[in-house]
């Protein structure tokens, strides 16, 4: 072969001369075939690196795809032409001073790729530099850039944790994924750096992309388990001792302190809560971490939200379902629950690959209990007959772990298996032989007629397994079967030196126990077998004869030990316990390569035990307290009280209101705007004869439910007869939620009376229609809620507010400029306006024209950010952020036309 | 995290690699062959290999394997899904994903996986970014780039990358403003020899064609959403609202994309809409077995049952089949005993049938196994499940577009399987004693 390989190189020498002659020419088509040839040449795996000179002159090319496949042979290359490749340094250099982010970001890519240990310095400053970029994205390369380095220079450790450390404040979502795989990478055990950042993670967790999520959570899975304690423990003591702790003086309050009812940390419960929408990602990476989160770190009986979706991954590819079943494998032991319901999802098919089928068949073993085991088996008789006979083995294997977990079904799947011995597979019956041999050993007493059956059936039997394990359940009852069992041994004389060497040892334990029962009939014949395994090649048999040898036939030199030969030959052995082959693998954290493969790979990050006592939960606070205002600015700012109560009748509104600093979500203080209260006509006199209504919205909160709104309506009698039971009747839609007023039993001529409801409009202006009923009549009318009424005054800082608006850009921003009229061109006349259309609070601003305010929607709690911006002209800016995108429209609609009134 | 990739074909080639960090050596791949050898099937390859410095995680699609290769801990089903996803762009960019594709393409290939990945971690895998990017190739655009040497790789700057709505792209414009959408069900169920089912799922998805100018915000709302038990959205979907309204909210991506794909709840009764009548007998010492097949319409709303083909795989002892079909035609393979009948659209008023002898190996005894008999069709213009779209609303821009939406019904498999309970009365009566 060796001139073939000389004339190879000969023909590559030709070819890159070839190439290079068109990498040098002056025609740029021609530099990008050789370049694409080259490419070509490099994703085969053939060697291109003599091209090198050549092709790193291009580096600076104004054609971008020209470039990038210089590029890409640069990264492939770099390493083993160091010298040559620090020539490109300079052109990525400048590159990195780029006023477009995008080539920023490109040339931070390249350079960072490129492995040479020279330039580690360049890089350490290219990467700084980047991860204050103004652009999201060029710090979103510095993070991964981050990683590359430090495989280049572990010795760079500590500068790039502090990189990390900056990146780790960003609040961008582009960012959040890479620097948290870069810290994941370069220090997973810098826990303290996660605390500040634990919180606004978790927020942004949604909006990060589909990849940075899988390694966000797995991140904050660790973290948790590091910083919250148990939600594990079982019920929680609430019993007299609290009560007396309450009496008792400090020291005994101390010693109290454990039996505490548990309370979760709420950071826990808010990881827990922003991870379970994403289960229904369609990334199967991503529900497979959040079930992996949920199992490791939710209340027990909260485990089980994440079933539906595990089990939706197993309509996915095959590979998916690989690895999902394992996992479900690993749950099922310790949560039957979780799955039995679905338990059908796991029937085998007759097109899944032979380990689907085995992991199928492990969990379905795993879900058996005494209800449902009658099916399982049926289930499984099925697939003893698969034509996929490493498939039916394991069936059988299945079927002996479910005779021996549910004591109740141990005699049927018994006669099952006997009757399968008749079998016409070879591996169907040595299968059975195993795990019936396992079987017996439970309970060998009244299964004499079985060992029979299969000492029949020896002759036929060619599996060296199955041979082995009928010969020792013969010799293990040879006294149960006296007749048969030296028959056997005989046989096996004449076959022995045929024999598989499991089979030989099998017979050599035979022929020893049987010498000690039934020493009259078997003595030669255990003579003759012990010559033969003196003489055997393989030496476990040869050591095994000399073993019994000196065990059984006395002798002088045999001692004392052969006293008791009967005692260690005969001995009650317990019998074999079958388990899962998942048993132990929750060792490893679910949806981790180590668990997949059952051995602890390169890398792998223990999960830690819950911690006794948490640490200190403060060190996640971020929040800066601001000075408290005094009650009336208060009412303009609402900037950091926290209303306790508040109590409305028709009239008044009192309020509890305590300082204290902010916890650290946003708490949205429900305060009446005092606006003008429009009303509208609910009913005329002349429809409702004589009974006239009018409503208005108090914008107070809704004390009968949070989500809905509060209406008042002012029933007003204008016949000349007392109106009796007046109340609501039927709705539309019927599904409509809305709180009725009590019955009015009489209502005098003249009279009137205000009553108040609530409705839950769902966040939707479309009126809740309804019946207004009297005794006698019946009257449909509706009620339209401006949009603006949908909202209630939310409180927050300036810098809250835009924190929040800085989420909600792109789609969730409506914005349009408007004329004012003259009127509304003072700033308090504007307030006035937008706080008259639409129920918001107003936040304090720093800037004179810019006016903020901010609501959240009742029934859903979503946050609206309003925004107006006066400018030159009597014109201003209107912004709306939310996510719901149709009330910004109509808001901002609504908003227009009352400011641009005259 | 993702250190290289290999494509491995069938006769066991790697005919493309690519490494993101330092180079592995491609005799990496030998553990991934010695698996290969050891599996009877190609599916039976385990999709997760450990060698004694990496790690082998492989996906099979179109019969091409791609190994990655991973040096260490990283969730499998990260490197799994996105492998899929690699696939996936693949066969949107060149329709088909096969080996002769992938090497006629291979610039194209290596820019895509350039973009997919830095240093490992997935960079960009949202099919419109990676269009703006690198563009497709089409015959036309080959033939001007051989003649004038311009290029696949795009002149603007992916913007889609930096927006918060990464998956669309900026300055979309139509003159025909369209958006389609396609609900399709598919059955799974199992049913045994008495025709009783023993599973049946339906499991559904809503594919999307959306050509609409600039930033349209859609909205689409369901007659019956509650019928969708479990649920999973493109990222585009706000989920917010889906949980209060029920209402599926979205800046939709540019061109085909898959909306939700969805499970209907075991708990409402799947409704099967054809029915097979069977009889297949072998008769023991005979070298002669009777076929007897039937298929009918139920339940199907007055919609027709088209493109129905049946395939079972036969006993081994079966020599060959003299079956006549009274429609369509039908096929049988001797050497992997499988027989497929191509029946076409059923009638109603002349039910499809397909009866005659099999010829048995001679001296063979009666063959034990029963055959699974595996069903697919489609129903034109009919959801199964009975789910229903309300209405679809733009917002965001002022043009009225044309808006339609299909339904279609296939039955992924239906598995008859004969699942003749165990001949022994022993089994079953020992398991009516439990109760």
């Amino acid at each position: 072969p060796h001139h073939v390989s000389t004339n190879s190189g000969i023909f590559s020498v030709l070819r890159n001369e070839d190439l290079k002659e068109m990498l040098e020419s002056s025609k740029e088509s021609l530099k990008l075939e050789a370049m694409k040839r080259i490419v070509g040449l490099i994703a085969k795996g053939k060697n291109a690196s003599e091209l090198f000179p050549a092709v790193v002159k291009n580096v600076a090319s104004k054609n971008i795809e020209l470039k990038k496949l210089v590029y890409v042979y640069l990264v492939r290359y770099a390493e083993e032409q160091q010298d040559l490749a620090l020539l490109s340094i300079s052109t990525f250099q400048r590159a990195l001073k780029d006023p477009n982010q995008l080539i920023r970001a490109s040339a931070l890519r390249v350079l960072s790729s490129i492995r040479v240990p020279i330039i580690v310095p360049i890089m350490m400053l290219a990467i700084k530099e980047a991860a204050t970029d103004l652009s999201p994205y060029v710090r979103k390369t510095s993070a991964h850039a981050i990683q590359k380095l430090y495989s280049l220079d572990p010795e760079q450790k500590e500068q790039l944790i502090e990189v990390i450390e900056k990146l780790l404040k960003d609040k961008s979502t582009l960012v959040a994924g890479s620097v948290v795989m870069a810290f994941e990478e370069v220090c997973p055990d810098r826990i303290d750096l996660i605390h500040k950042n634990y919180r606004k993670l978790c927020n942004l967790l949604v909006d990060v992309e589909e990849w940075g999520q899988v390694v966000i959570i797995s991140m904050l899975t660790r973290y948790a388990r590091t910083q919250f304690t148990s939600p594990w423990k079982e019920g929680a003591t609430f019993d007299e001792n609290n009560e007396k702790a309450f009496y008792d003086s400090e020291e005994e309050k101390k010693d109290q302190v454990e039996a505490k009812p548990y309370v979760m940390d709420p950071d826990h419960r808010l990881l827990l809560r922003n991870t379970k929408p994403l289960l229904q990602s369609r990334n199967t990476a991503v529900v497979m971490s959040v079930a992996q989160l949920y199992w490791h770190l939710a209340p027990k009986h909260e485990v089980s939200v994440v079933t539906k979706s595990l089990v939706r991954l197993l309509r996915s590819h095959r590979e998916v379902q690989y690895i999902v079943l394992q996992n479900i494998a690993t749950m099922s032991i310790q949560r039957k629950g979780m799955f039995e319901p679905y338990m059908k999802s796991f029937y085998v098919r007759s097109t899944d690959a032979t380990h689907i089928k085995t992991l199928k068949l492990e969990i379905l073993t795993n879900l058996a209990n005494e209800a449902n085991i009658s099916t399982i088996l049926r289930e499984f008789q099925t697939y003893v007959k698969s034509q996929d006979k490493a498939f039916a083995a394991a069936t059988i294997q299945a079927i002996g772990r479910c005779a021996t977990n549910i004591s109740e079904v141990t005699d049927t799947c018994l006669n099952g298996l006997v009757l399968l011995l008749s079998n016409r597979d070879e591996t169907v019956v040595a299968e059975s032989v195993v795990v019936i041999k396992k079987l017996l050993q439970m309970q060998p007493t009244q299964h004499c007629e079985i060992i029979k059956h299969m000492a029949k059936l020896f002759d036929n039997i060619t599996v060296s397994m199955a041979r082995a394990s009928i010969l020792w359940l013969i010799g293990e009852y040879c006294e149960r079967v006296p007749k048969i069992a030296p028959d056997v041994l005989r046989k096996m004389a004449k076959s022995f030196t045929a024999e598989e060497d499991i089979v030989k040892l099998q017979t050599v334990n035979l022929a020893a126990k049987l010498y000690l029962t039934n020493s009259k009939q078997t003595k030669l014949l255990t003579q003759y077998i012990l010559n033969l395994g003196k003489y055997d090649q393989n030496y476990d048999i040869r050591d095994r004869t000399r073993f019994i040898r000196q065990l059984i036939v006395p002798n002088e030199k045999s001692g004392a030990l052969s006293k008791y030969a009967r005692r260690i030959l005969l001995a009650p052995k317990p019998a074999p316990v079958l388990e899962s082959a998942f048993k132990d693998r929750d060792r490893f954290q679910l949806g981790t390569l180590s668990h997949s493969l059952n051995i602890k790979a390169t890398g792998y990050l223990e999960l830690s035990d819950w911690p006794a006592v948490a640490p200190d939960q403060s060190v996640r606070n971020v929040e800066v307290i601001e000075p408290v205002g005094s009650l009336p600015s208060l009412l303009l700012t609402y900037s950091v009280a926290v209303v306790h109560t508040c109590r409305i009748d028709s009239q008044n509104c009192y309020f509890t209101v305590s300082y204290k600093s902010l916890s650290p979500q946003l708490v949205s203080v429900n305060i009446p705007t005092f606006g003008p209260v429009k009303s509208h006509e609910l009913l005329h006199h002349m429809t409702g004869k004589g009974l006239s209504a009018r409503y208005h919205f108090p914008r107070q909160p809704c004390l009968y439910q949070p989500n809905m709104v509060a209406v008042q309506v002012t029933l007003t009698n204008g016949s000349d007869h007392s109106l009796e039971e007046i109340h609501i009747g039927d709705r539309s839609p019927a599904s409509l939620n809305l709180h009725c007023f009590n019955t009015i039993e009489r209502l005098e001529p003249e009279a009137s009376v205000t009553v108040s409801m609530g409705i839950d409009f769902s966040d939707s202006t479309q009126a809740a229609n309804f019946q207004l009923c009297t005794k006698d009549d019946q009257f449909s009318v509706s009620i339209q809620p401006a949009v603006g009424e949908l909202l209630m005054p939310s409180s927050m800082t300036e810098q809250d507010f835009c924190k929040e608006q800085g989420k909600l850009l792109g789609m969730n921003e409506t914005s349009a400029t408007i004329t004012l009229a003259a009127e509304n061109s003072s700033s308090q006349s504007l307030s006035k306006q937008v706080l008259s259309v639409a129920n918001v609070g107003v936040v304090s601003s720093s800037e004179n024209n810019i006016h903020r305010f901010a609501g959240r929607t009742v029934s859903s709690g979503a946050l609206v950010l309003v925004t107006a911006e006066s400018r030159e002209s009597s014109t201003a800016l209107l912004t709306i952020n939310t996510d719901k995108s149709i009330m910004a429209s109509m808001l901002l609609r609504d908003l227009k036309q009352a400011l641009a009134q005259a | 995290m993702i250190h290289s990739l290999f494509l491995v074909n069938a006769s066991g080639d790697i005919f493309l690699e690519k490494h993101w960090k330092s180079v592995v050596s491609r005799s990496v791949c030998d553990y991934f062959f010695e698996a290969q050898e050891r599996a009877t099937e190609p599916e039976n390859v385990p999709p997760v290999i450990p060698t004694p410095h990496h790690y082998l995680i492989s996906v099979l699609r179109h019969r091409i394997y791609f190994v990655a290769v991973i040096q260490s801990e990283v969730p499998p089903l990260f490197v799994i899904e996105f492998l899929h996803r690699v696939v996936d762009t693949f066969q949107d960019y060149f329709g088909v994903c096969t080996e002769a594709a992938i090497k006629d393409n291979v610039v194209v290939v290596y820019e895509l996986l350039e973009e997919m990945l830095d240093n490992g971690f997935p960079l960009a895998t949202e099919s419109n970014i990676l269009k703006e990017l690198i563009k497709p190739p089409t015959i036309l655009r080959t033939m001007v780039n051989t003649i004038t040497g311009s290029t696949n790789v795009g002149e603007q700057l992916p913007t889609g990358q930096l927006s918060v709505v990464p998956w669309r792209r900026t300055g979309v414009k139509y003159t025909n403003n369209e958006a389609y959408f396609d609900v399709v069900e598919e059955i799974d169920a199992i049913i045994d020899k008495s025709g009783s089912t023993i599973t049946a799922e339906i499991q559904g998805v809503i594919d999307a064609c959306v050509k609409l100018t600039g930033m349209p915000d859609l909205t689409l709302s369901f007659m019956n959403p509650r019928l969708l038990d479990d649920v999973s959205f493109h990222p585009c979907v706000r989920f917010k609202r889906w949980e209060a309204e029920r209402i599926l909210s979205f800046i939709p991506p540019d061109g085909n994309f898959r909306l939700l794909s969805y499970h209907v709840s075991s708990q409402n009764l799947v409704a099967i809409p054809v029915y097979v009548k069977h009889n297949i007998t072998f008769r023991e010492g005979s070298s002669q077995g009777r076929f007897d097949l039937t298929l009918g319409p139920k339940q199907t709303m007055g919609k027709a049952v088209e493109s129905v083909l049946v395939s079972s795989q036969l006993p081994r002892g079966v020599l060959n089949t003299n079956l006549n079909p009274s429609q369509g035609t039908y096929t049988f393979d001797p050497v992997t005993k499988l027989l497929t009948w191509d029946v076409g659209k059923i009638n109603p008023q002349k039910l499809p049938s397909l009866k005659g002898s099999m010829s048995l190996q001679a001296g063979a005894s009666k063959p034990d196994e029963n055959p699974t008999i595996n069903i697919q069709f489609k129903i034109q213009q009919m959801a199964i499940s009975g789910l229903k779209v309300n209405r679809l609303d733009m917002y965001g821009e002022k043009y009225k577009p044309f808006k339609g939406i299909k339904y279609m019904t296939k039955a992924g498999f239906i598995y008859i399987n004969w699942r003749l309970l165990c001949s022994s009365s022993e089994w079953t009566l020992a398991h009516k004693n439990l109760y």
